[in-house]
């Protein structure tokens, strides 16, 4: 059953430090698809990126995550990484006298070379990286900068994109990719997804605003609230969100959070 | 995440062999007689040896400098050896062909091949094993361009006079502890005169090698840029892995006559001790330039080694529109300590100074930056420009930053800039969620911080600091 899956979580439980964050998750994504997850603040969303992506800090408690059938629980986060998974950071750091160009080779090769793959020539690379510049509307030179240095927020968000271009996951997770962004910026990152689309590669795409979900179509809607997600739809769900907010969320865990988690799971 | 980039530090020092090579060492021991020894075994003229026999006596008057942010405990200077030399040397080989092989050896075992048809084209190299200079090479090449590149050995007999009127000229006999200590034992080093008007036609660069244990290198390195002329010199340093610590007392002098450049680049990878802080060389060096009307100098030191770091390259701008400047990198790792910095000493009118020091610290160790900037009443118009950036990697290492400003003339301009940063958990994560390995991710933010320094360095050299912090950096992460 798990094998149509190319990302399936089952029951993930996580916690910083001591507490709980993730109580029970469930989500499977089949190739092609796009997964919105939205949800208020502190439910545990850029969580979610930060646990698949195996940061120190993130503790697994219980439950099982696999990416393309590989038990991704047990790697290294740069295996996490080079076996297709992609965060794109809500907040991208800088990494000073360390040039785009050099940064994006290193980890292109590291990829290659996971794959018993020869490194890229500096010729090739060049040619790609400038290329995928393009497509996410940052001037060439932007390669000849340091990670992230001085660059505008928006600067940044692009520059994550053109990294997911030229690493070509399997997955990707947008954390948030869109706060900050002019509608125009918001465009520009929304067409490097889509430009991605290719009916194999899967997205999960955390939002706070339906707004980018008009840019980039999904296929499905998660609501994740206190660590679970506690409702799903198609893209009419966000919406509904936009319309209603999450007040609606505290009347039903007040009810029955058990029988609701396996409403939302079955 | 601390204990993943400590993992990551724990590397081996790829130059700690020894070599299998017979010598003749003195006993330890210091004082008069040893003095008038050294001198005999290297036939030396009586100048040289009364001008030793001299610091000899001002250095017995002296007391160790405690002014450092440095801990070590007494060194006892009777229990160093202060000669070695590798008995095939005894009588001096002519050529290459007559070098111990053995010799030869352990310069290509270490990156350094000797043989000129092996070298990389145009770089001459002076090679100082333990206490004597073993060969150097390019010597046809360069007389014809009327450069002398030699051994200070043989300068002090076939270049008497540039000798005598140089040494000691830049960092005189009293100039402090180690200097004095330096100019009473010499053994060699390297001597380096260009004519007026001319362009060194190649890098020069020396080898330093320690090889024989419990002995103490004191080389002697004099350089003379005459009027109108450029020379780019670098100078790299290896020693053995012992427990037992060694000392390391150079002294290098610069004369940038008017007009001139010297280019003076340094990669320091003496064995740092292990991660205790056992064994390792104790690195006291001074280093000194004076610069003419409209001379320029310009340091750019890498250092990752030694147990003990005590060194201030500094420059004298002596003369009007004289320029210097110092590019510094010091890593600092395991139980190591560094002290270092520069001393800009503005005379000239116009004259300009420039600083970049970056200061890594990890696991235990402690650096610090210690640097001065003084404008002296006669430097008009003169400037100094000074960045001092501290890099800690993990929380159980110090990074100190001692700058002393002193400014007597009110049109001169001091700027200091100085920040402190990490290699943070979230750079870390951000290399490694691009598929780095955590080791590849810190040198890679690491050689980013030095960018600065590494472009000032001859390409060969930048290439070669590069790999040396990776090395430096090396070692598996869990």
């Amino acid at each position: 059953m798990s094998n149509e899956y190319l990302l399936s979580v089952t029951g993930l439980k996580a916690r910083v430090e001591e507490k709980t964050i993730l109580k029970g998750l469930d989500l499977n994504i089949k190739p092609g698809e796009v997964h919105a997850i939205m949800g208020p603040n502190g439910a545990g969303k850029s969580t979610l990126g930060y646990v698949l992506s195996g940061r120190d800090g993130y503790q697994v408690e219980s439950g099982e995550v696999t990416l393309d059938g590989q038990n991704l629980l047990e790697l290294a986060i740069e295996e996490r990484a080079r076996a297709g998974l992609f965060l794109a950071f809500q907040y991208p750091v800088e990494i000073p006298g360390v040039s785009n160009l050099e940064f994006l080779k290193a980890a292109v090769d590291a990829h290659r070379q996971a794959q018993g793959q020869e490194p890229v020539s500096a010729k090739d690379f060049l040619k790609q990286a400038r290329e995928a510049c393009k497509q996410v509307n940052l001037p060439a030179e932007f390669l000849k900068r340091g990670v992230n240095e001085g660059f505008s927020g928006g600067e940044k968000k692009r520059n994550e994109i053109m990294q997911m271009l030229l690493l070509q996951p399997k997955l990707c997770i947008l954390d948030e990719s869109d706060s900050g962004l002019d509608i125009d910026a918001l465009k520009v990152v929304a067409d490097g997804v889509n430009s991605m689309r290719d009916g194999q590669r899967a997205f999960i795409v955390v939002t706070h605003y339906q707004r980018l979900l008009d840019y980039i179509k999904p296929d499905y809607v998660h609501v994740l609230a206190d660590g679970a997600i506690v409702k799903s739809g198609d893209a009419s769900l966000a919406l509904e969100l936009e319309d209603q907010g999450y007040a609606w969320l505290a009347e039903r865990r007040a009810q029955d959070p058990v029988e609701m988690h396996h409403e939302v799971n079955q | 995440m601390t204990e993943e980039i400590n993992k990551a530090l724990e590397r081996k020092y790829e130059a700690g062999f020894v070599s299998a090579i017979e010598s003749e060492t003195f006993a330890p021991g210091l004082n008069e007689e040893v003095i008038a020894r050294i001198s005999a075994v290297k036939g030396e003229p009586s100048w040289m040896l009364e001008w030793r026999l001299k610091a000899f006596a001002a250095w017995q008057q002296m007391e160790t400098p405690e002014w450092a942010h440095l801990h070590f405990p007494t060194i006892d200077y009777q229990a160093i050896s202060y000669y070695s030399a590798p008995k095939s040397m005894a009588d001096k080989p002519q050529s290459l062909d007559e070098v111990d092989p053995e010799l030869l050896a352990t310069y290509e075992k270490l990156g350094i091949p000797l043989l000129e048809q092996q070298m990389l084209a145009g770089v001459a190299v002076d090679a100082v094993f333990d206490s004597v200079s073993v060969v150097t090479t390019f010597r046809d090449k360069l007389e014809e361009a009327g450069v002398i590149f030699c051994s200070i050995s043989e300068a002090v007999h076939r270049f008497p006079e540039l000798v005598k009127q140089y040494l000691g000229s830049v960092v005189p006999q009293k100039d402090n502890y180690f200097a004095a200590l330096n100019c009473a034992v010499f053994t060699d080093g390297s001597f380096v005169y260009i004519p007026k008007g001319t362009r060194c036609p190649m890098e020069l660069s020396t080898y330093f090698r320690i090889n024989e244990q419990n002995t103490g290198q004191f080389e002697r390195t004099l350089i003379i840029a005459d009027e109108g002329s450029y020379v780019s010199y670098l100078e790299g340093c290896t020693a053995p892995q012992r427990d037992e610590n060694q000392l390391h007392a150079a002294v290098v002098e610069l004369v940038a006559l008017d007009n001139a450049e010297i280019k003076y680049s340094t990669v320091q990878n003496w064995y740092p001790g292990d991660e205790n802080g056992k064994g390792g060389i104790y690195n006291f060096v001074t280093k000194r330039g004076i610069c003419h009307n409209n001379a320029k100098i310009s340091w750019t030191q890498v250092e990752t080694g030694s147990a003990i770091t005590w060194k201030y390259p500094s420059c004298i701008l002596k003369g009007d529109n004289s320029v210097g400047e110092f590019y510094s990198v010091a890593l600092t790792r395991g139980a190591q300590q560094a002290d270092t910095g520069t001393k800009m000493i503005h005379l000239g009118k116009n004259s300009r100074s420039t600083i970049i020091s970056k200061g890594i610290s990890a696991g235990r160790s402690n650096n610090a930056y210690r640097g001065l900037v003084r404008m002296n009443p006669g430097a008009e118009g003169a400037r100094n420009f000074t960045q001092c950036d501290s890099l800690l990697i993990g929380d159980q290492c110090g990074a100190h930053t001692f700058p002393y400003v002193e400014s007597r003339n009110p049109s001169a301009i001091v700027e200091h800039e100085a920040t402190t940063s990490k290699v943070s958990d979230e750079q870390l994560f951000l290399c490694q969620q691009r598929g780095l390995d955590a080791e590849k991710a810190v040198s890679m933010i690491v050689n980013g911080f030095c960018k600065e320094v590494f472009k000032e360095l001859p390409m060969e050299f930048a290439v070669e600091a590069g790999k040396l912090l990776e090395i430096s950096l090396e070692g598996s992460v869990g």
